[in-house]
C-alpha cells in the first residue's frame, strides 16, 4: 500500500509541465532547423518578416507553411491556397484521433488547447510514450506542445530576419528541407507499420508515386496531391485483407 | 515590416483549416465512435499524402511542360537511405539539406 502510493507519488513528480518541457528538447533541432528554414522561404517568398511571424503563430504547420508561400509565389487564388493547407493538414485529424482519447477526462478547453497545438513531432513523442506503456497527463502534455510551440516560432522569425542577408537561400539547399522532412515523417509512418502489412502499404506508396507522375502532366501537382490521395486511400481500404 | 491585406487573409483562412482538423476528433472521441471503413480510409491518408508530397518534388511543372527536377531525385536516394537507418527527422533534415547545397555547389562550379 505504502509502495503503491509511493509509486503514485513519483509518477505525478514526473509528469510535470517541466517534463514535457525536457521530454521536448531532442524534437528541438528539428523544430528550428525546419522553422529557420520556413522563414528564410517566407521573406524569399515575399513575405515579411511580421507575415512570417504571424503564420508561424497562427497556422503552426510547417509543411503547410512551405506550401503557402510557393502557391503565393506562384499566384495561386486564395481559395485554391486555404483548400490546399487543409488537404496538406488532414492529416492531423487522425494524429488528433490517436491522441484524443488520452485526454477524455480533461475539461473541453483543455482539450482544445491541447489539440490546436498538436503537431507530427509532438504527436511522435507522446505516441511513443504511450505505446511504452507510460502515462501522460494534461500537464506533460502541454510542456511538450508550449516548448515546441514558442520554439517554432521563434525559429521562423529569426530565419526571416536571417533570410533577409541572404541572396540566394537555394544555394544551401534550404528548398530541400521540406522534401526531406516529409521523407523522414513516411519512413517513420512505415517504420509504425505491422510487418503483415507492409507489403500491403510498400504497394500503396507505389501506386501513389505512379498516380502522381501521370496526374502532373495534366492537372497542378497540388491537385495531383489530392486526388491520387483519394484513389490510393481507396484503394488501399478495397484491397485491405 | 508590414502585413498585406490579402496575407492576411491567407494567413487567417489556412490557420482555420489547420486548427479545426487538429481539435475536432478532440470534441468528437468523447461521444461518438466513427464508422470503422471511415477509420480505416484515414488510415491510409498519412502514408498516401506523404508519399505524393516527396513525389511532387521529383517533377518541375511549368506552363507547357513537365521536366524531372534530377538533383531532387539525385540528393532524394541517399536521403531515404539517412532517414532509414536513422529513423531521426533532424538528422534527416540536415544532412539532406547539406547534401543538396553540396550538389548546388559542384553543380554551379
Amino acid at each position: 500500500m505504502i509502495a503503491e502510493k509511493a509509486v503514485q507519488q513519483r509518477e505525478k513528480v514526473d509528469l510535470t509541465f517541466k517534463q514535457g518541457v525536457k521530454d521536448c528538447i531532442p524534437t528541438l533541432l528539428g523544430y528550428i532547423s525546419i522553422g529557420l528554414a520556413a522563414g528564410i522561404v517566407g521573406v524569399s517568398s515575399h513575405l515579411s518578416v511580421m507575415e512570417v511571424t504571424l503564420l508561424s503563430a497562427l497556422v503552426y504547420a510547417g509543411a503547410a507553411q512551405f506550401i503557402i508561400c510557393a502557391l503565393m509565389v506562384a499566384n495561386s487564388s486564395i481559395s485554391a491556397i486555404i483548400l490546399t493547407t487543409f488537404i496538406v493538414n488532414l492529416r492531423h485529424f487522425l494524429l488528433s484521433a490517436t491522441i484524443a482519447p488520452e485526454f477524455t477526462k480533461y475539461s473541453l478547453l483543455k482539450n482544445v488547447g491541447i489539440g490546436a497545438l498538436l503537431t507530427d513531432e509532438s504527436f511522435g513523442v507522446s505516441s511513443s510514450k504511450i505505446a511504452k506503456g507510460e502515462p501522460i497527463n494534461d500537464r506533460w502534455m502541454n510542456g511538450l506542445n508550449i516548448t515546441a510551440y514558442v520554439s517554432w516560432i521563434i525559429a521562423c522569425t529569426a530565419g526571416a530576419i536571417f533570410g533577409h542577408l541572404l541572396s540566394n537561400p537555394e544555394a544551401f539547399g534550404f528548398d530541400f528541407a521540406l522534401t526531406a522532412m516529409f521523407l523522414a515523417l513516411l519512413v517513420l509512418q512505415i517504420e509504425s507499420v505491422l510487418p503483415s502489412k507492409l507489403n500491403h502499404y510498400l504497394r500503396l506508396i507505389l501506386y501513389m508515386a505512379i498516380i502522381m507522375i501521370v496526374l502532373s502532366f495534366f492537372v497542378p501537382s497540388h491537385v495531383a496531391v489530392l486526388i491520387s490521395t483519394i484513389i490510393v486511400a481507396t484503394i488501399g481500404v478495397v484491397t485491405d485483407k | 515590416m508590414s502585413i498585406h491585406y490579402p496575407t492576411l487573409i491567407i494567413i487567417l483562412g489556412c490557420a482555420l483549416v489547420t486548427v479545426v482538423p487538429r481539435i475536432v476528433p478532440f470534441l468528437v472521441v468523447r461521444n461518438i465512435a466513427l464508422p470503422e471503413p471511415v477509420l480505416k480510409w484515414l488510415s491510409y491518408i498519412p502514408i498516401c499524402i506523404l508519399t505524393a508530397l516527396v513525389v511532387e518534388n521529383f517533377i518541375i511543372q511549368t506552363n507547357d511542360s513537365v521536366k524531372v527536377n534530377w538533383p531532387v531525385i539525385i540528393v532524394v536516394i541517399p536521403t531515404l537511405l539517412i532517414a532509414l537507418k536513422t529513423k531521426s527527422l533532424s538528422i534527416t533534415v540536415i544532412s539532406g539539406v547539406g547534401m543538396m547545397a553540396l550538389l548546388r555547389f559542384f553543380l554551379l562550379s
